[in-house]
C-alpha cells in the first residue's frame, strides 16, 4: 500500500513496544490516525497516540477496526517473557488475543491492508539438535513443549492462516532474537545485572542479540517498504555467553547441569534471578538465527551482536548512576513539544 | 596459522574503538566483529584453543600414532570440501587426527561433523566445540562448504562406526541415507574420500552395553580392551597403533548446486560407490600392513 496516510492500530500500546513503536509512528507524519489498544495505560508519554482500554483478548476489536477504518495493525502485544505472568494469563493474551485480532481484521469490508507481527526466535525452540543458524523456514528440530513456544507456534499459525485466506493483505511477521538496550527487561538482561552472571557448569553456548532500537526501525522498516513474509532480526554475530558476562564486565556463576531446575526454583523464589525452562535451555544450548533474508531487503543494523551488549551495559551503568538509561530523551522531548505549541516560536 | 582470508579477531583486553562499527562487518556471518574479547568463532571454534590443543597433541599424533598421510594432494588448498572417512575405536581416535593432521601437513582449518550427543555432555560438548566440531545439521555443512569455502569433515556411517566391536574391524556400516552425497551436491563442491588405517586397533570394543546406552542416553556404551589393560585410566588411553591414512581422488558430481532435492537413486549410488573406494583402500592398505603397531 502506498497510500499517502495511514491509519494504524498497535496492540499492546501498554506495553514497552506497543509504547514505543505508537512513538516512533508519531513521529511519522505519514500516519494519520493511531489508535492503541491494551488492558493498562501507556507507560510513554504520547501526544497523539488514541488510547484504547480493551480486555485482554480484545472481544470488540472488529468494531474499533471498522470505526476507525484501520488499514494497519502492528500486532506487538505478544508477551514472550514467562516470568511476568501465569500460563493462563499469557495463553490468553498471546493466542486468544492473536486469535480476536485476526478474526477482527478478516471480517467482512475489513479496510485492513497491512499487518506486521513482532515475534520472536523463541519460536525455532532450542535443542541439541539445531543448526547453528536457524534460517525463517528451518523447521524447529523438536515439536514446541514449553509455554512461549507453544504460545508462538498457534499465534504463527494464525498468522500464516490469515495471510492465505487474505492474499490482499501484505502480511510480515519478524522474529526477534534476545533484544537488550537502555529499556527493555528480560529474563537475560536481569541475568547480566546481578553481580555475577548464572552460567550452566560445562556449557558455553553462544548467544546472539538485537538492540531494542533495531527492533523499532526492523518494524518501521517493514512497514514503509510493505516487506511480506517472514523475517528474522538479529544482529550480526555469536557470542559465548561467558564473553556476553566479561562485555558486561562480570564473572560467571556456574549452576550445575544436572537437576538445574532444583537450583533455579530456588534461586526464583528468593528473588535472586527468574530462570525459566526456555531460558535455561538457551544457557545449555544457545540459539543463532540467520539474519541475511531482512538484510537483503536493504536493512541495516545500527548495532551487531557486540554493540548491543555493549550498549546495553553502558546505559546500565549510566542508569545506576543517574537513575535513567536515556539521560538526554526527556530534554529533547520538552524541546519539542515548546517548538510544536509554545505560542513564543514564530512560525512562518 | 593461516586461514585463507579470513581475519581472526585480535585478542585484547579492552575493546578497541573504530572509525566506522560497520565497516568491518563481513558480508557473511558478521566474523570479525570489533569489541569481541574472544576469538570464538560463530561455529564455536577457538584459534587460540585449537593451537594450544595442536601443541598438547602433536605428541601423541606424531609419537603415539606415528600418523603417515598419502595421497594429501587430494585435498583442495582452497575452497569447500567435504572430507569423508571410515569411523572407528570406542571413543573415535580418527577424527582429531584426521583434523590436526590437516591442520599441520595443510595449514588449513576443518570443521569436525558429529553426533549432537557431544554437545548435550558437559564440557566434553563445550572442548568439542571449541576445537572445530559442530553438530551434523545439513544446514551447519551446506553454510561451511557453500557460503565460506571451508574443509568439513564427516563420518557418513555415524555412530554405528566406532559403536562395532573388534571382530568387525574395518568392515564399513552402511553410509547413512546419503545425505553427505546431497550437502556435496548442494553445496557445488568434491567428496574427498579418506581411508584411514590404526583407528580400529587404538581403542578395540569388545562389546557394548545396550541397556546403559538407553538410560543415559548415549548412542552406545563400550566395554573396550583398553578398560581391560589399563583399568579406569582405559576410557581415555589409546593403544599405539600405527595410524595410515590414505586420502583417495575427490569425487565431483555434475550436477547443478543449490537444487532442492536430488534423485535419490544418484545419491544413493554415489554414496555406495564412495563407500566402496574407501573399503577397498582399506583392504588394500591392510594387505601391505605388516604389524598393527608398526605399520
Amino acid at each position: 500500500m502506498s497510500g499517502s496516510s495511514r491509519r494504524v492500530l498497535v496492540t499492546g500500546l501498554g506495553t514497552f513496544w506497543g509504547g514505543r513503536v505508537a512513538q516512533a509512528l508519531e513521529a511519522d507524519p505519514d500516519v494519520e490516525v493511531i489508535v492503541g489498544l491494551d488492558t493498562t495505560e501507556p507507560t510513554v508519554e504520547l501526544e497523539r497516540t488514541e488510547y484504547v482500554r480493551v480486555d485482554a483478548n480484545y472481544s470488540i476489536l472488529a468494531r474499533i477496526v471498522r470505526a476507525a477504518q484501520i488499514d494497519t495493525i502492528i500486532h506487538t502485544f505478544l508477551i514472550v517473557d514467562p516470568t511476568v505472568m501465569s500460563a493462563r494469563a499469557m495463553h490468553e493474551i498471546n493466542v486468544i488475543g492473536t486469535m480476536n485480532l485476526f478474526a477482527a481484521a478478516s471480517a467482512p469490508a475489513s479496510t485492513v491492508r497491512n499487518v506486521v507481527v513482532k515475534s520472536s526466535t523463541i519460536v525455532y525452540g532450542c535443542s541439541s539438535q539445531d543448526p547453528v543458524w536457524f534460517r525463517e523456514d528451518t523447521p524447529p528440530s523438536r515439536p514446541a513443549r514449553r509455554g512461549v513456544e507453544r504460545n508462538l507456534e498457534a499465534v504463527e499459525g494464525y498468522v500464516r492462516d490469515f495471510a492465505q485466506d487474505n492474499p490482499h493483505v501484505n502480511v510480515s511477521m519478524l522474529r526477534f532474537a534476545n533484544v537488550v538496550g537502555a529499556e527493555i527487561e528480560t529474563p537475560l538482561t536481569k541475568a547480566l545485572q546481578l553481580p555475577v552472571v548464572p552460567s550452566l557448569a560445562g556449557f558455553d553456548p553462544r548467544f546472539q542479540f538485537v538492540h531494542e532500537d533495531d527492533v523499532i526501525r526492523a518494524i518501521m522498516f517493514v512497514l514503509e517498504s510493505n516487506l511480506a513474509g517472514v523475517y528474522n532480526v538479529a544482529g550480526d554475530g555469536l557470542l559465548p555467553w561467558s564473553e556476553v558476562a566479561r562485555i558486561c564486565g562480570k564473572r560467571t556463576a556456574p549452576l550445575p547441569p544436572v537437576g538445574t531446575g532444583l537450583i533455579a526454583g530456588p534461586l526464583a523464589r528468593l528473588g535472586v534471578v527468574d530462570l525459566p525452562e526456555e531460558y535455561l535451555q538457551l544457557l545449555r544450548f544457545g540459539r543463532g538465527v540467520d539474519n541475511t533474508r531482512l538484510k537483503e531487503t536493504g536493512f541495516r543494523y545500527e548495532y551487531n551482536s557486540v554493540e548491543a551488549v555493549q550498549a546495553f551495559i553502558e546505559s546500565v551503568r549510566l542508569r545506576r548512576t543517574i537513575g535513567t538509561g536515556q539521560p538526554s530523551y526527556r530534554y529533547e522531548r520538552d524541546v519539542e513539544q515548546f517548538f510544536r505549541h509554545s505560542p513564543a516560536v514564530i512560525r512562518d | 596459522m593461516p586461514d585463507g582470508d579470513d581475519v581472526r579477531p585480535s585478542r585484547a583486553l579492552v575493546p578497541i574503538p573504530t572509525a566506522d562499527p560497520h565497516s568491518a562487518e563481513s558480508e557473511e556471518g558478521g566474523e570479525h566483529l570489533p569489541g569481541r574479547l574472544s576469538d570464538v568463532d560463530e561455529w564455536g571454534r577457538s584459534e587460540r584453543m585449537r593451537a594450544l590443543a595442536r601443541r598438547l597433541y602433536d605428541p601423541v599424533y606424531s609419537k603415539w600414532f606415528r600418523a603417515e598421510w598419502e595421497g594429501l594432494e587430494n585435498i583442495p588448498t582452497e575452497g569447500g570440501a567435504l572430507l569423508v572417512a571410515n569411523h572407528a575405536a570406542a571413543i573415535p581416535s580418527d577424527a582429531p587426527v584426521i583434523m590436526h593432521g590437516i591442520e599441520k601437513e595443510l595449514g588449513r582449518p576443518v570443521y569436525g561433523l558429529a553426533d549432537n550427543f557431544f554437545k548435550r555432555v558437559p564440557v566434553v560438548g563445550t572442548l568439542w566445540s571449541r576445537l572445530g566440531g559442530l553438530p551434523a545439521h545439513p544446514d551447519n555443512a551446506y553454510r561451511l562448504l557453500a557460503e565460506q569455502g571451508q574443509l568439513v569433515l564427516v563420518f557418513p556411517e555415524g555412530s554405528k562406526g566406532p559403536a562395532k566391536t573388534f571382530d568387525e574391524r574395518y568392515q564399513l556400516r552402511r553410509f547413512g541415507r546419503g545425505g553427505f552425497v546431497e550437502i556435496a551436491m548442494q553445496a557445488g563442491v568434491p567428496v574427498v574420500p579418506i581411508a584411514v588405517v590404526g583407528a580400529e586397533e587404538s581403542m578395540p570394543t569388545l562389546f557394548r552395553l545396550p541397556s546403559v546406552a538407553s538410560v543415559i542416553g548415549a548412542p552406545y556404551v563400550p566395554v573396550t580392551a583398553n578398560m581391560l589393560a589399563f583399568g579406569p585410566l582405559g576410557a581415555v588411553a589409546y593403544f599405539p597403533a600405527k595410524f595410515r591414512l590414505r586420502v583417495l581422488e575427490p569425487v565431483t558430481f555434475n550436477v547443478p548446486p543449490d537444487q532442492e532435492r536430488y534423485s535419490k537413486s544418484r545419491v544413493m549410488d554415489w554414496s555406495e560407490a564412495i563407500r566402496d573406494r574407501i573399503q577397498n583402500a582399506l583392504y588394500d592398505m591392510l594387505r601391505s600392513r605388516e604389524s598393527v603397531w608398526f605399520g
